[in-house]
């Protein structure tokens, strides 16, 4: 059986490959409830990382012509990303669970070698408290890496720390 | 119960704590990564199709005009870890030029640009799972992570595949090149089998008479197995 090829760093000139308009998802005139989501991208020294590919995917609403449920962002000299999407629903989980409303996401980077995979849940949802997979983090401080917080109307914000102190919580499936 | 897909087999895939290459010492996370259960999220993806990322499948040739440098055709197929093809999905391709500059404001090599190469490519594999792009050779380039440090000729690859667990970011190396043995980045990569994967292949059958060398590069994509990973 083949073995899956190695991953590689996507390095520091990805953007060749960049296409800002990537970062609206609802660009092919998608209905719903419309929301951004900014991140901000440090590393283990603090720094802000600006280099960083960071790609968001969502599997609800479901993806179609109008809503390719994908979308990719750079991040800024601030260490910034923005994404305009629109707001997830719940999902089903593992056996009869139901996933509360999030996105995934996706950094790469320069000294990235593999990809870091997290997942943004939002404040305040009820279903944040079933979640199968935030009730898989014991340490509430960890959790709450996972959960955005508003920051004005259907505009949501996450830090996202690489390394150390308030580190993300980073999975693997 | 459909079948989930499988970890990784052990040691073909690096290490994000990989010390000899600096950037990865504060960007790497410390604390163990969070096993999850494979959900919709992880087992799902769009289908990317070209009419909404239109192909791209010559990058030797802008405007109507050759860029600089050796032309050369790489074609391959894309499988996943049970050997079937992966159809219809998109791969992105891009690289320096033939001088291993990138057209990238962040690039500051003291290399020509060439104003008719982008580096930028975009292709969909057909329903056997084939891909093929022309291109040029990109050239080797310094970088500061040690003293005299030289990446090999490379073309950086981005592949999809049918679930956001089978997206794969990696890099094609050229067969022969002394900086492999020298690179970290390729290094990083424990089991040397799988660092092997990494380069491609001269063939004559994809090389064209009078025009262009061919190049063969199939790439692997997680699949689904009956030993899925505990959560
Ligand atoms: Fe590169």
């Amino acid at each position: 059986m083949p073995i899956a090829t190695a991953s590689q760093t996507i390095g520091p000139y990805w953007h060749l490959i960049e296409h800002p308009e990537w970062a609206d998802l609802t660009r092919f005139g998608a209905v719903g409830e419309r929301m951004t989501l900014t991140g901000r991208i440090t590393d283990g020294a603090g720094a802000l990382v600006t280099d960083a590919c960071v790609e968001l995917w969502q599997a609800s609403p479901a993806c179609d012509a109008t809503f390719p449920g994908y979308g990719r962002a750079a991040t800024d000299a601030a260490g910034m990303f923005r994404f305009t999407t629109i707001r997830p629903g719940p999902l089903p989980g593992p056996g009869n669970a139901q996933q509360a409303p999030h996105v995934a996401l996706n950094l790469l980077a320069r000294g990235i070698l593999g990809r870091l995979v997290t997942r943004v849940y939002f404040a305040g949802e009820p279903l944040n408290d079933s979640d199968p997979i935030l009730n898989l983090i014991d340490d509430p401080a960890r959790r709450a890496t996972l959960i955005a917080h508003a920051t004005g109307p259907g505009a949501w914000h996450s830090e996202i720390r690489l390394q150390g102190a308030g580190e993300t919580v980073f999975m693997e499936f | 119960m459909t079948e989930m897909f499988r970890p990784p087999a052990p040691n073909t895939q690096p290490n994000n704590n990989t010390p000899s290459y600096g950037s990865t010492q504060q960007r790497h996370p410390q604390q163990t990564l969070l096993r999850i259960p494979q959900t919709v999220t992880e087992t799902s993806f769009p289908q990317f199709s070209p009419s909404q990322y239109p192909a791209i499948i010559d990058m030797a040739r802008s405007g109507g005009h050759e860029a600089q440098g050796e032309r050369i055709i790489v074609r391959g197929r894309v499988l996943d870890e049970n050997g079937a093809p992966v159809r219809r999905t998109m791969l992105e391709l891009w690289q320096a030029n033939a001088a291993g500059r990138y057209n990238h404001p962040g690039d500051q090599h003291d290399a020509p640009l060439d104003p008719r190469f982008k580096g930028e490519g975009r292709v969909f594999t057909d329903d056997d799972g084939w891909y093929m792009v022309t291109t040029i050779k990109p050239g080797a380039y310094p970088w500061r992570n040690h003293y005299n440090a030289w990446r090999p000729n490379h073309i950086h690859f981005s592949l999809f595949g049918p679930a956001f667990a089978t997206r794969l970011i990696t890099q094609m190396y050229f067969p022969g090149d002394p900086l492999l043995a020298l690179d970290p980045i390729f290094h990083a990569v424990p089991d040397a089998a799988a660092r092997e994967r990494l380069i491609a292949a001269f063939d004559i059958e994809i090389t064209r008479p009078e025009q262009a060398l061919g190049y063969r590069f199939d790439i692997v994509l997680r699949g689904r197995g009956a030993t899925p990973m505990e959560a």
